[in-house]
């Protein structure tokens, strides 16, 4: 935790998706006592779940000797989640949302996450931070 | 730590898989087998009812996605039910009312299965 600077908190996790219910909890509180509704809140959380699942399953392939970061940073207008992981880069960018009738049709299994990610918050930023890993970033306006 | 469980009930042919707690990508894996154990021993019909899961992320959607085709080719289905709005609209969100039957109650989704 960072505690030098007001509304930037930050946690370390071993990467493995036994800590995803901690992860949700820490941004769970975070955005709860930023005053943040149930409703918006429950969005957050479920877009950083998915996005450290991502890490953990494919910049990672679950390799638990790894770690990545969350930093949680509150300004009056946003809440930014950064993640930051040192495994096999993505870009986003490069990946379409599935055309969902087509995928339940098909009976597609995974491949959601980014999707969600997309819907449930209001801008998903990706940077290749060269050599110093990834870095994912999830902004909600909140005001 | 994210905790989650299920309880296996029979209502006649019906079988009736109710959750508990958080169903994410750690915990997807639980549901998965309770579901493979069922095919196991042939059965296919099945109601899911969330009224205790708390949260679902897509590791969890995936579950249902991965078994779907098996059980409707067996003359089976599964229908879920019980859905807190939370939960369900992510469902929503994702279009997968489109695929499953979304019941209420239990009641209602072990009746489908019975008419």
């Amino acid at each position: 935790m960072n505690k030098n600077a007001k509304n930037i908190f930050e946690m370390k996790v071993k990467s493995s998706t036994e800590n995803l219910g901690t992860i949700r909890e820490f941004v769970e509180e975070k955005a709860m006592q930023s005053g943040i509704d149930k409703s918006i809140t429950d969005k957050i959380v479920l877009a950083v779940d998915e996005a450290c699942t991502n890490i953990i399953k494919h910049a990672y392939n679950y390799d638990e000797s790894t770690e990545f970061t969350i930093r949680v940073l509150i300004s009056k207008k946003e809440f930014k989640v950064l993640l930051i992981d040192h495994g096999k880069s993505f870009d986003p960018n490069q990946i379409a949302d599935p055309d969902m009738p087509t995928y339940l049709k098909q009976r597609r299994v995974g491949g959601l996450g980014l999707h969600l990610m997309r819907h449930l918050m209001d801008n998903v930023e990706y940077h290749n931070l060269e050599g110093n890993g990834n870095q994912l970033i999830l902004t909600k306006k909140i005001a | 730590m994210a905790e989650f469980s299920t309880k296996h009930r029979e209502n006649g042919e019906v079988n009736i898989i109710e959750l508990n707690g958080y169903l994410d990508a750690h915990t997807a894996q639980h549901l998965e087998h309770a579901i493979s154990d069922l095919i196991t021993k042939n059965k296919y019909k099945v109601v899911v009812n969330f009224e205790q899961l708390k949260y679902i992320s897509s590791a969890g959607l995936g579950v249902f996605m991965a078994f779907i085709e098996t059980m409707r080719t067996n003359s089976g289905d599964i229908k879920l039910a019980g859905m807190q709005p939370s939960v369900y609209n992510i469902f929503d969100l994702l279009g997968f009312p489109l695929l499953y039957e979304i019941f209420p109650t239990e009641t209602e989704a072990v009746n489908k299965f019975k008419n």
